[in-house]
């Protein structure tokens, strides 16, 4: 070997191992003061306290919470015994299924929603349709493929099984002998011919106990939280200046640096629970057994006239309801847009997407990574170019998002009845 | 074969300038090119209108935070310092480096005399840079303030 070439050699090896040792440096690069204060924003220690929900006065009452568990948890609410909230809404599994389309009496067009955090939801269901957790616990309870009941059934339950807690809370319970033992605005050909023989004052009586049984599910519900994940510690670790290392792995850390940065993922998915709790078109396509459906497009337009809105007369501060009087309705934007979810714990909540339409966290990335059109409306995708290793990275991050969901600061496991 | 030809033509020209208005029609959720301002740009105000009507200063109710709903208040002034009551403010505005709207369909809720305006509604769902359009008719004729603000 001459000189020349051995020197030649030793600069390839330089230059090689500079560049091998720039790369593996790349992901342990310190933090900017800006990106601290971005990683700071999405940790669940930044959760301002809960606030109030005025159109349920009972929202923060224990009593009423207590009641809405038992609730929850009771079969006897369902046109066949057999579907309780929980039903679809397993504690076990962080309040969800784990399936593509929710089961109850009947089979549903929509992936089942998970419970931690909705408390500070503006907007409730996939498509945004009601605008508290109080409404949005009554519309499956009428739904026939869920719950499939009536409102004058569930007022006899209360009446027979739930009389001297549901008084303790709400006051005293209307006389409701006129009342058919099932009657409802929604429901079956019967069910609905009962309710329309009942004069109004009935079915005000019955509505009125129907809505408390919302009010204190709700109530139950807003003490259901994410507990703190890996990421979280780890932002505790770099915002306290520790390097970190020792909570996530570089390649977890290369995927929240994705994360933040070129895989734009915080531009929908900010803040302590990941999620700007608004309405996008990612070009998503639908289930082809179902009808095309519309998304927030229609569930704008359903809200505003929703039955039991924050304006409506079962509402406790109708004169207070700025995201209903500064909504965006009939928007070319709307159509096809989902809720943005919450990632915290996404990794426990396969398949995804408003119909389960996604298996895996993969096939997820993958999506937004090819940004395919839409099926309807426009997708605000477009194509991420990320590099295989980049997917993988992403992934790894999204898993330390996990962390235990909490009912009083209990693990929800053992929230049973 | 000549009809055939320009008729592929005109396909190809049609869908191309369908693609194009799609792309500025939509939200995009990657970037769209548009460049930050200076740090200088970033202010409540005063600041004048576009062709020097009005001079506009926001006051929020709370510091300007991402995800909440909130209350505004606008002052509009003409450029010796007097109050402009009895104007027509549109508000509007976005996210120019993603190509977004605002979420919301804030507006003047209340006038509280000495061209103090009231905006309620106002939400931005993300941190960054924002602008925040009024388009403002009164005494002096029409004009739109922009202000840039970093949520």
């Amino acid at each position: 070997m001459t000189n020349r070439t051995r020197t030649a050699t030793a600069l390839v090896v330089l230059i090689l191992w500079a560049t091998l040792a720039s790369t593996a440096a790349s992901t342990r690069t310190r933090w900017t003061t800006a990106q601290l204060e971005e990683l700071r924003s999405m940790s669940i220690t930044e959760l301002p306290p809960l606030p109030p929900d005025p159109t349920n006065r009972v929202a923060d009452d224990p009593r009423a919470a207590d009641l809405g568990r038992r609730l929850f948890f009771d079969t006897r609410l369902s046109s066949n015994g057999r579907v309780a909230c929980s039903t679809c809404h397993q504690p076990e599994r962080g309040f969800q299924d784990g399936i593509a389309l929710a089961v109850g009496v009947g089979t549903t067009a929509r992936r089942t929603m998970p419970i931690a955090g909705m408390a500070r939801s503006p907007f409730l269901f996939w498509d945004g349709r009601k605008d508290s957790l109080w409404a949005q616990a009554l519309g499956p309870l009428e739904s026939p493929v869920e719950h499939g009941g009536t409102r004058a059934q569930y007022a006899h339950l209360i009446a027979a099984h739930y009389r001297r807690d549901y008084e303790a809370v709400f006051g005293p319970l209307p006389d409701l002998s006129a009342v058919p033992g099932s009657a409802g605005p929604a429901g079956d050909a019967t069910a609905m011919t009962a309710w329309s023989t009942l004069n109004e004052t009935l079915r005000d009586l019955v509505t009125s106990v129907f809505v408390n049984i919302g009010k204190a599910i709700a109530a139950y519900e807003r003490h259901i939280v994410f507990g703190a994940s890996r990421f979280d510690r780890y932002v505790a670790a770099v915002t306290a200046g520790h390097p970190g290392d020792d909570v996530l792995t570089e390649d977890e850390i290369a995927g929240l640096r994705l994360f933040i940065g070129r895989a734009n993922c915080s531009q929908c998915h900010n803040g302590p629970l990941l999620t700007n709790n608004e309405f996008h078109n990612t070009g998503v396509p639908s289930r082809p057994e179902l009808p095309l459906d519309r998304g927030r497009l229609t569930g704008a337009t359903t809200v505003v006239g929703e039955e039991f809105n924050c304006r409506s007369r079962w509402s406790d501060a109708r004169q207070r309801c700025a995201e209903l009087d500064f909504i965006v309705t009939g928007a070319h934007t709307l159509d096809r847009a989902y809720k943005v979810p919450s990632l915290r714990n996404v990794a426990e909540r396969a398949p995804y997407m408003d119909g389960g339409q996604l298996a895996t966290l993969a096939d997820v990335l993958d999506h937004y990574n090819r940004a395919p059109a839409a099926v309807g409306g426009h997708s605000e995708l477009r194509s991420l170019r990320l590099k295989s290793i980049e997917l993988r990275q992403l992934e790894a991050f999204l898993r330390t998002l996990s962390g235990p969901v909490l009912v009083d600061g209990r693990a929800a496991a053992g929230a049973t009845p | 074969m000549k009809t055939l030809h320009t008729l592929m033509i005109l396909a190809v020209l049609t869908a191309a300038s369908t693609l194009t208005a799609c792309s500025h029609a939509m939200m995009m959720i990657h970037g769209t090119g548009a460049r930050r301002p200076a740090a200088s740009e970033f202010t409540l105000g005063p600041r004048a209108s576009v062709e020097g009507r009005y001079v506009a200063t926001l006051e929020p109710s709370q510091p300007l935070r991402p995800r909440q709903m909130q209350t505004v208040r606008v002052i509009v002034r003409d450029v010796d310092g007097r109050g402009i009551d009895d104007a027509q403010i549109v508000v509007d505005g976005g996210m120019p480096q993603h190509g977004h709207g605002l979420p919301t369909r804030p507006r003047v809720t209340r006038s509280l005399g000495d061209g103090i305006y009231e905006i309620e509604g106002v939400r931005f769902n993300m941190g960054g840079w924002w602008e925040f359009r009024l388009a403002i008719t009164g005494s002096r004729g029409v004009d739109t303030v922009t202000f840039n603000l970093a949520v």
